[in-house]
């Protein structure tokens, strides 16, 4: 087991921009692990919710921020609906990939360049466009194989768009990320 | 019915696509039982789980622009098929009413958004304002034979205090609707599982493991379809079923419904409407079990 002198590296400024972020009391955290047991996601975790929660708590930023978990949790709730405490443990794990984020961490690189596709695709069309979104996420992963096997299984069903669905108002949407954009910069 | 039941309707861009099959039968059932929806006029993504992963702000923003629309209706609620819209609209309704946060999401928009408006899923309003006596009133074709799990997925009673429906880990507004249309309910013990979620893409194996446990553990109970209220659930199990078969070595041809698609053939819509032939797993032996017991009954 790896021991870690909290008194070396408690980040007092970490702790009280998470709680104040997320508008969680992390000193609530008892360790009892419920939500590592319920989070359907441990087994791929590198560090487990609780022991995410215990870091933060002991204000070890670099070491939670570097975590590969922030990036597989799935928000499904299962941490916040269990915990006894009633700390809403998924908006602390959102919180801290947007710190992750704002730091440059990658985290995994496919699931950021999903993420990211995803938005540009909201950005461009005021729509998710699925195909524009699928291509744009080849092109920055060059994972071409991924689930092309669909293909024969989902054209014929005419669910797929080869072309974006025209909506009014795409421009107020775009501007919504170039005014976060902005924000984000000051 | 006493009062009429109106509602804004926000699609969702699944509904567009993937979904397809959802959206028209959520459409269809709702028009059989004279629930009138109205689009949303010019309704924009909510930004799903990728924009709440970037920033709380950006993500109540993409939902606030869809509120304020529904407020201009003059509507007071809005409805939505999918869980992962619902969970951003009434997230950002319930964010807003603290004002700083207000204020940070106004600043990203044209104008300040009306957001007062309540958002409920498909399945809320069927449940709570239609009532499941008054469905099973309207069953001409009941599910007789068919042998079936509800999955509810993770996010669609969860967070509590949030969602306000139903229970949030055991659910039953989809079991007593199966019921209610005729069928045999057996307990889904994994009802508000995970399915994997948006991980199809960046890591299939995830989604892999997840929902292939899903369908084995449906399988192990005896259910010979589940029947689930989630795009993104939906699609795991039904588009990705080979492929989960193929990294499990497992062998299920489990049809995936939408609980709309298996109300609509219940109040006797045909299959068309429901977009039946949408779905990647054939429903066809299910279907035509069904329809040989009813035969059975009748002679």
């Amino acid at each position: 087991m790896k021991v870690i002198n909290i008194n070396l590296s408690y980040n007092s400024d970490f702790v009280s921009q998470v709680e104040e972020e997320s508008g969680q009391k992390l000193n609530l955290c008892y360790q009892c692990g419920k939500c590592t047991a319920g989070c359907p996601y441990t087994a791929e975790y590198d560090i487990s919710v609780s022991q995410i929660m215990r870091l933060t708590q002991t204000g070890q930023k670099d070491k939670v921020l570097q975590s590969k978990s922030l990036w597989l949790c799935a928000t499904c709730e299962s941490c916040t609906a269990r915990c006894p405490n009633k700390i809403d443990v998924a908006r602390i794990m959102d919180v801290l990939r947007h710190m992750a984020r704002r730091e440059g961490y990658t985290g995994i690189r496919t699931v950021k360049t999903f993420w990211d596709s995803f938005l540009n695709s909201v950005r461009s069309n005021g729509r998710v466009f699925e195909v524009g979104l699928l291509a744009n996420y080849i092109s920055h992963t060059g994972r071409f194989w991924t689930d092309i096997g669909l293909g024969p299984k989902i054209l014929p069903k005419g669910k797929i768009h080869f072309k974006p669905v025209e909506m009014k108002g795409k421009k107020e949407v775009t501007k919504i990320f170039m005014r976060f954009k902005q924000e984000s910069a000051k | 019915m006493n009062k009429p039941l109106n509602y804004a309707y926000y699609p969702g861009c699944s509904s567009t696509g993937t979904s397809l099959e959802y959206d028209m039968s959520s459409r269809a059932v709702c028009a059989a039982l004279d629930i009138n929806l109205t689009d949303v006029p010019d309704w924009s993504c909510c930004g799903s789980t990728p924009a709440h992963t970037v920033d709380h702000s950006l993500s109540s923003a993409l939902s606030a622009r869809n509120l304020d629309q529904v407020a201009s209706m003059g509507l007071d609620s809005c409805v939505s098929p999918c869980p992962s819209c619902l969970a951003n609209l009434k997230t950002a309704k319930h964010r807003m009413e603290d004002a700083g946060f207000r204020d940070k999401v106004n600043n990203l928009l044209d104008k300040p958004a009306d957001t007062r408006v309540e958002t409920k899923s498909v399945l809320q309003i069927l449940v709570e304002d239609y009532g499941i006596e008054n469905i099973r009133k309207k069953v001409v074709k009941p599910l007789t034979g068919l042998v079936v799990g509800a999955y509810y997925g993770c996010i669609l009673n969860r967070p509590a205090e949030l969602m306000q429906f139903d229970d949030l880990e055991h659910p039953m507004a989809m079991d007593n609707i199966m019921e209610a249309l005729g069928a045999t309910v057996v307990p889904f013990p994994l009802k508000v599982e995970c399915c994997g979620a948006s991980f199809g893409i960046p890591r299939k194996d995830v989604v892999m493991r997840l929902s292939g446990k899903l369908l084995d553990t449906a399988h192990g109970i005896g259910a010979m379809a589940l029947v689930t209220a989630c795009p993104l659930c939906q699609m795991n199990l039904d588009m990705r079923q080979n492929q989960i078969n193929k990294a499990n070595g497992s062998k299920h041809t489990m049809p995936i419904f939408y609980f709309t698609q298996l109300m609509g053939l219940a109040l006797g819509l045909p299959e068309k409407e429901l977009g039946i032939g949408k779905l990647c797993v054939s429903p066809r032996n299910v279907l035509d079990a069904i329809d040989a017991n009813l035969k059975e009954k009748a002679a």
